[in-house]
């Protein structure tokens, strides 16, 4: 389901040139639990970014579904974004000024859903993730688990098949965090593909499959 | 995504950020309604001023004795001064076809007296054709009676001021006051009329042609009012009078023929043309609001980089985030411009009341084009911000780098 054909992405710092990905070829099956480790600067969040279409590639192939990403405008990969890919941030992106609902409904605001459908879609991610209670809250009135729950509810509201979080714990207390990858695991085992950047040992081995990354490089 | 739902957007993002959406907002207001104002101004004018002009009658032709020198040129050597008009020259116009009436006016300035009061005011002489072409209106007994032009006779009638001045309260019908050297009966008192701009006739004395070149000791008129008989043989009737006094002066066109049209004409296209660049002053103002929006939105995008980023993440098009951020521009133009329309129209309602005979009044066109601008500067100067909002990186944006 993804598929990357030795894929390099490479920044210029100044004179130099840091290979965020170098020669990378992976293939992640439909359903699949997978963590992604390394040192910081390994190239872990270029990858999820890469696999995210929020990067685009310097070299090789990446197949969504078995379709060439690189072939796509930027409208399309807006398109697929939106329908087939959820994000987690390590620091939420919550919009300060919306409320916990709103900000659930964004994307789907985004893709013009009708209200109806809309509220029935936001209170049933709410209930799932037991938010129900927190619906008209702003960010600052929640606590960080909480927050983190609003923007996992926001990833999943409109069905994407990949789930990619980036280090989702790394804001939160050891308690909050299990409880997060609790969550996560449980979208998984519903059918959505996770892939989970993590510095935490303990949680990553959780996973079916571990990527170990050094220097843009996927260990074998 | 649906357009109620963009505009709700753009109201929490101006929510969000109170101080500097109101300031925005003040911004655009004061250009629109300094627009309304200033053009205000200009047209109520423009309004007085036809008014005024109007008041003098329609269809109207002043004849003055000299040419003036409009087309330039030496002024002649000779000291050759111009003949003076005469009632004669007057009666002579009658006998156009395309001239309706005719009437004298001889001015100068004489005391009045009524027992112990005296007051120096200015004498108008004239015929009864006055009453109709100045559209006069009496207060007490009768206008002047007709009778042949260069008849004097002792008669007169008061304009309102006077009257008051003179007699108080009591009627001055029938009673005999001093004018100059000379004693005429009063015939009637004129109704108060607003101030024309050709003559104020409230204070003054209205007696015949002939008693007041008497009264003068001149045989010359002043000025010549004729009527045509309609506007479109305006011209016709102006050749008319050129060609009988020229004819009457040994072939000298020593005259100066004005019609109210081209003086107001004139007027009013000065009038126009301040009210235009009033409003186009005023403008400058709604140009600097829209430059304000544009830092507004520049300082928006710049505060909000992870907010667009994670737009993008969420599937967000290019031209979604430019309709985001463009509709956020137009509605700040859009209150403020409404804010602006109220407050101008306030303020002319409110200057109205302290200005009654001044008509406070914006045009039509002032308005449409005070919101138009605001809206097209609101929209042209939030593109920028908005272009540059929907070409972030959106990795960079939402690592904050
Ligand atoms: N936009 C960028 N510009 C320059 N260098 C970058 C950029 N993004 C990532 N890098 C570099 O690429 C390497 C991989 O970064 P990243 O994927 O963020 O690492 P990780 O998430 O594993 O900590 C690092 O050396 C980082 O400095
Ligand atoms: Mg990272």
């Amino acid at each position: 389901m993804i598929k990357l054909d030795h894929v390099s992405r490479t920044f210029q710092v100044g004179d130099e040139l840091v290979h965020g990905l170098d020669d990378v070829t992976l293939e992640i099956k439909a359903g699949e639990y997978v963590s992604i480790m390394g040192p910081s600067g390994s190239g872990k969040s270029t990858l999820l970014n890469a696999i995210g279409l929020l990067d685009q590639l310097d070299k090789g192939h990446y197949f969504l579904d078995g379709k060439d990403t690189t072939k796509l405008s930027e409208l399309e990969l807006a398109n697929t974004r939106r329908e087939k890919i959820g994000f987690v941030f390590q620091t939420f992106h919550l919009i300060p000024r919306l409320t916990a609902a709103e900000n659930i409904a964004l994307p789907l605001t985004l893709a013009g859903v009708e209200h109806d459908e809309r509220n029935e879609r936001v209170n049933a991610a709410l209930k799932s993730l037991s938010l129900s209670d927190r619906a008209r809250h702003r960010p600052d009135q929640l606590s960080g688990g909480q927050r983190q729950r609003v923007a996992i509810a926001r990833a999943v509201v409109t069905k994407p098949v990949v789930l990619l979080a980036d280090e989702p714990t790394g804001n939160l207390d050891h308690a909050s965090g299990v409880e997060v990858i609790d969550i996560l695991e449980t979208l998984n085992q519903q059918g959505i593909t996770l892939l989970l950047v993590t510095h935490d040992t303990e949680l990553g081995e959780r996973a079916q499959r571990i990527i170990h990354m050094m220097d843009g490089k996927v260990l074998p | 995504m649906h357009l109620n739902d963009v505009i709700q957007f753009a109201f929490r993002a101006m929510h969000g950020a109170r101080t500097r959406t109101y300031l925005t907002l003040l911004a655009m207001a004061i250009g629109v309604a300094s627009v309304i104002l200033l053009t205000s101004l200009g047209e109520g004018a423009r309004l007085y001023v036809t008014q005024q002009f109007s008041s003098l009658g329609t269809n109207l032709l002043i004849v003055l004795p000299g040419r003036s020198e409009t087309t330039g040129g030496m002024p002649p050597m000779t000291g050759e001064t111009p003949r003076d008009l005469t009632l004669q020259d007057v009666m002579s116009l009658q006998r156009s076809y395309h001239i309706k009436e005719v009437t004298p006016i001889v001015v100068g300035a004489a005391p009045v007296s009524y027992q112990q009061m005296e007051r120096e005011v200015m004498i108008t002489g004239t015929t009864a054709s006055l009453f109709s072409i100045r559209e006069l209106h009496m207060a007490r007994g009768q206008f002047l009676p007709e009778q042949e032009m260069t008849r004097a006779s002792p008669v007169c009638v008061l304009g309102h001021t006077l009257q008051k001045e003179l007699f108080g309260n009591a009627s001055p019908l029938g009673k005999w006051v001093r004018v100059g050297g000379y004693r005429c009966r009063v015939i009637g008192v004129l109704e108060e009329e607003g101030v024309g701009l050709g003559m104020d006739l409230s204070d003054s004395v209205v007696m015949h042609a002939a008693s007041a070149q008497t009264l003068f000791n001149i045989n010359s008129v002043f000025r010549i009012l004729v009527v045509a008989r309609s506007q479109e043989v305006m011209d016709k009737a102006r050749q008319d009078i050129i060609d009988i006094v020229r004819a009457r002066h040994e072939g000298e066109d020593d005259i100066t023929v004005l019609s109210q049209d081209a003086l107001l004409s004139t007027f009013d296209r000065i009038l126009i043309a301040l009210t235009y660049s009033l409003g186009g002053i005023a403008a400058v103002s709604l140009l600097v609001a829209g430059i304000m929006i544009m830092n507004v939105m520049l300082v928006a995008a710049a505060q909000r980089t992870a907010e667009i980023g994670l737009l993008k993440a969420l599937g967000a098009t290019r031209r979604q985030i430019i309709l985001l951020f463009l509709t956020e521009s137009a509605c700040l133009s859009m209150i403020g411009a409404l804010l602006g329309l109220i407050f101008g129209l306030g303020a002319n309602q409110v200057l109205q009341l302290y200005f009654p005979d001044f008509p406070f009044q914006a045009p039509d066109w002032a308005l449409w084009a005070a919101v138009g601008i605001a809206l097209f500067t609101g929209l042209l100067f939030g593109l920028l911000p908005a272009r540059h909002a929907a070409s972030l990186n959106p990795v960079l944006a939402l690592s904050g780098r």
